[in-house]
C-alpha cells in the first residue's frame, strides 16, 4: 500500500492516542452539537463527526470536536486531519474546507481521494444538523 | 523463552512460503559452470546426461510425494499454468465429447479465468455456489451435471479459507458419470496426505512455492491409468511427452523435488506443530467478542485460518497489525481494494467480507511469533474497535441493517 508517511502517521497516532485525537461522542441530542454521518458499512466507511459550538456575536465557533470512523487507514487518517482544521473556525470558515485541503495535507494517493470526500460531506453534514437546532 | 523476535512476523505461508535453505542448496547446486547447470534434453553428452538424472530424481520426490508414476508428472511453471493445461488441455481435447464445464465460485483465479477464456471459445461453464462453509459437495455438482459436462475442477484447499473438499467422493462421482475431474491441490502438498494411486482423481495441478520450493516451477499430474490426454498449450521441442515443451529449467526442477522430498519425509512433524499452534491462535482470538471464523472450522487445514473482526475494516487492522504480514481475502485482490470474490461466495456480508484477514502459519513460526502476533490484534481490534461508529451502534443495541445509510 502505497501510503505516505503522513497517513501512516496520523492513523498510528490517532489509534494510539484516541483521546488526545478527539476520538468519542457527544450526546447528540444537545443543543449545541451538530453530528454528521456519511458513509455506508457496505462501501468500507463509516464516518461520525460531531461538533461543539459556541455562539460569539453574530458568529459560531468550533470549540470541540469528536469524531468516530470505520475505514480504511486513509479514512481514519482524513477524519483526524479534518477535525484539527475544524478546532477553532467559525462555521462559514469550516463550510470553506474542501476535500482537497485533506488530499494535499495527507498526501493522499488518487484511490484514496474519495475518503477525504467523506470527511467533506460528514462536515457539511454536522453543520446542516447544528444550524438545524438553532 | 526468547524476547528477541524478529520483526515484522511472516504470517502469510498460504500466500508464498520461503525457500528452505536445504532446498536453496540444491538450487545453487545446478546453476554455475562447477555445478549441474546442462541442458536434460542434450543426449550427446554428459552434462544433459547428468541434468537428466536430477530431473528424473525430482520427479520421482513429487510423484512419491502424492503417490502416483513419476511418468504422471508433467513440469510446468507452476500452478496456474498446470490449471490452464489441464482444464484447456482436457476442454480442447474432448470437445467433441461435450462442451459443459463444472467448476465452483471459490477456485483460484487460475482456474476461473482459464474456464472464463473457454467460455468466449464456446464452452459452457457452471460456477457453482460453495456450501456456507466453503465446501463443494457432490450433490451441488449433481444438481448441475449434464449429459454433455466433459470437466469437473474443483480445488482441494481453498487458499483463502483452508477448507478441504472431500476428493474421494467427488473423484467417485466423476468416474461413475465418465467425467474428467481436475483438481487444483496448490495449498495441499505437505499439508494433508494425497494418495493418487487410490483417489479418482485424473488431473491434479501442483506448485512448489507454498511448500518452501522455489517460485516459477510446479507441475501437473496426468493420469496414465485411466488413460487421460490433454492437448498441448505450449508447442515446441515436444519436451513432456509432448504435453509441455520449453527447456526444463533444471535449478528449479531439483528445488521442487528437494521441497517434496522434505515434505514427505517431514509432514507429520510440520503438521503436529502447527496444530498446536492454530489451537495456541484460536483459542485466544476466540474470546474477543464479535469475531466469525470463515470457513468450516471442523473442515480445514490448521495452516489457514481466516477470521472476520467485526466492526473493523480490514485495510485499517492490516495497518494496525504493521508488524504482522498478512493477507485481507486473498493476496491478488487486496490491491485492487474489493472485499474477497470467495468470502461473498459464502454469503457473507460485504462488510464482514472486508473485515476479514488470513492468517497463515507454516513451518518457520514459532510459539513467540503467535504470542506477540495475538498481543498485537487484541490491542489493535480494541483500539479500532474504540474508533469504530460501528461498534459504538451495536453496543448501543441498534440493528444496522436497519439503518438508512448515505451511500456514496
Amino acid at each position: 500500500m502505497a501510503y505516505s508517511k503522513k497517513v501512516v502517521d496520523k492513523f498510528e497516532n490517532t489509534i494510539n492516542e484516541p483521546a488526545k485525537h478527539n476520538v468519542g461522542r457527544f450526546n447528540p441530542k444537545d443543543m449545541d452539537i451538530g453530528t454528521g454521518m456519511v458513509g455506508a458499512p457496505a462501501c468500507g466507511d463509516v464516518m461520525k463527526l460531531q461538533i461543539k459550538c459556541e455562539q460569539q456575536g453574530n458568529t459560531h465557533v468550533i470549540k470541540d470536536v469528536k469524531f468516530k470512523t470505520y475505514g480504511c487507514g486513509s479514512a481514519i487518517a482524513s477524519s483526524s486531519e479534518l477535525v484539527e482544521m475544524l478546532l477553532g473556525k467559525t462555521l462559514e470558515e469550516a463550510k470553506e474546507i474542501k476535500n482537497i485541503d485533506i488530499v494535499d495535507a495527507l498526501e493522499l494517493p488518487p484511490i484514496k481521494i474519495h475518503c477525504s470526500v467523506l470527511a467533506e460531506d460528514s462536515i457539511k453534514q454536522a453543520i446542516e444538523d447544528y444550524e438545524q437546532k438553532q | 523463552m526468547s524476547t528477541d523476535i524478529n520483526l515484522p512476523i511472516y504470517l502469510d505461508y498460504a500466500s508464498t512460503t520461503p525457500v528452505d535453505p536445504r532446498v536453496a542448496k540444491k538450487i545453487s547446486d545446478h546453476l554455475t559452470l562447477d555445478g549441474n547447470f546442462g541442458n536434460p534434453a542434450s543426449r550427446s553428452h554428459k552434462f544433459g546426461w547428468k541434468a537428466e538424472e536430477s530431473v528424473e530424481e525430482a520427479r520421482s520426490h513429487v510423484a512419491n510425494l502424492v503417490g502416483c508414476d513419476p511418468r504422471e508428472i508433467v513440469w510446468t511453471s507452476g500452478a496456474t499454468e498446470a490449471n490452464n493445461l489441464a482444464i484447456k488441455g482436457i476442454a480442447n481435447f474432448y470437445q467433441a465429447k461435450g462442451k459443459h464445464i463444472i467448476t465452483s465460485k471459490i477456485e483460484h483465479k487460475a482456474v476461473l479465468d482459464a474456464c472464463r477464456q473457454l467460455e468466449r471459445e464456446g464452452f459452457e461453464v457452471t460456477y457453482l455456489d460453495p456450501t456456507e462453509g466453503g465446501l463443494i459437495t457432490t450433490s451441488l455438482i449433481d444438481s448441475v451435471v449434464r449429459d454433455d459436462t466433459i470437466l469437473i475442477s474443483i480445488m482441494h484447499i481453498n487458499n483463502e479459507l483452508g477448507t478441504v473438499n472431500n476428493l474421494h467422493e467427488i473423484g467417485s462421482y466423476a468416474r461413475e458419470k465418465g467425467i474428467f475431474f481436475h483438481v487444483d491441490a496448490a495449498q495441499s502438498t505437505g499439508k494433508v496426505e494425497i494418495n493418487l494411486s487410490e483417489l479418482p482423481v485424473d488431473l491434479m495441478s501442483f506448485s512448489a512455492h507454498k511448500t518452501y520450493g522455489p517460485k516459477g516451477i510446479g507441475a501437473l499430474f496426468v493420469s496414465r491409468k485411466p488413460r487421460v490426454r490433454i492437448e498441448a498449450q505450449m508447442h515446441g521441442g515436444g519436451h513432456e511427452r509432448g504435453m509441455r515443451s520449453g527447456t526444463l529449467p533444471t535449478h528449479q526442477i531439483v528445488g521442487m523435488g528437494e521441497a517434496f522430498r522434505i515434505a514427505k519425509e517431514e509432514m507429520f512433524a510440520d503438521k503436529k506443530k502447527i496444530e498446536a499452534l492454530h489451537k495456541k491462535f484460536y483459542d485466544s482470538v476466540s474470546k474477543i467478542e464479535e469475531i466469525y471464523v470463515n470457513g468450516d472450522i471442523n473442515n480445514k487445514v490448521s495452516n489457514i485460518l481466516n477470521i472476520s473482526f467485526a466492526y473493523v475494516e480490514g485495510e485499517s487492522l492490516i495497518m494496525a497489525l504493521k508488524d504482522i504480514a498478512v493477507s485481507s481475502g486473498s493476496a491478488c485482490t487486496s490491491a485492487s481494494l474489493e472485499p474477497s470474490y470467495v468470502l461473498r461466495a459464502l454469503g457473507r456480508k460485504d462488510e464482514l467480507a472486508s473485515s476479514s484477514i488470513r492468517f497463515s502459519f507454516g513451518r518457520f513460526t514459532t510459539d513467540e511469533d503467535i504470542e506477540y502476533t495475538l498481543s498485537l490484534i487484541n490491542h489493535a481490534v480494541e483500539r479500532l474497535r474504540e474508533l469504530s461508529p460501528l461498534w459504538e451502534m451495536y453496543l448501543d443495541g441498534i440493528d444496522l441493517d436497519t439503518v438508512d445509510w448515505q451511500t456514496h
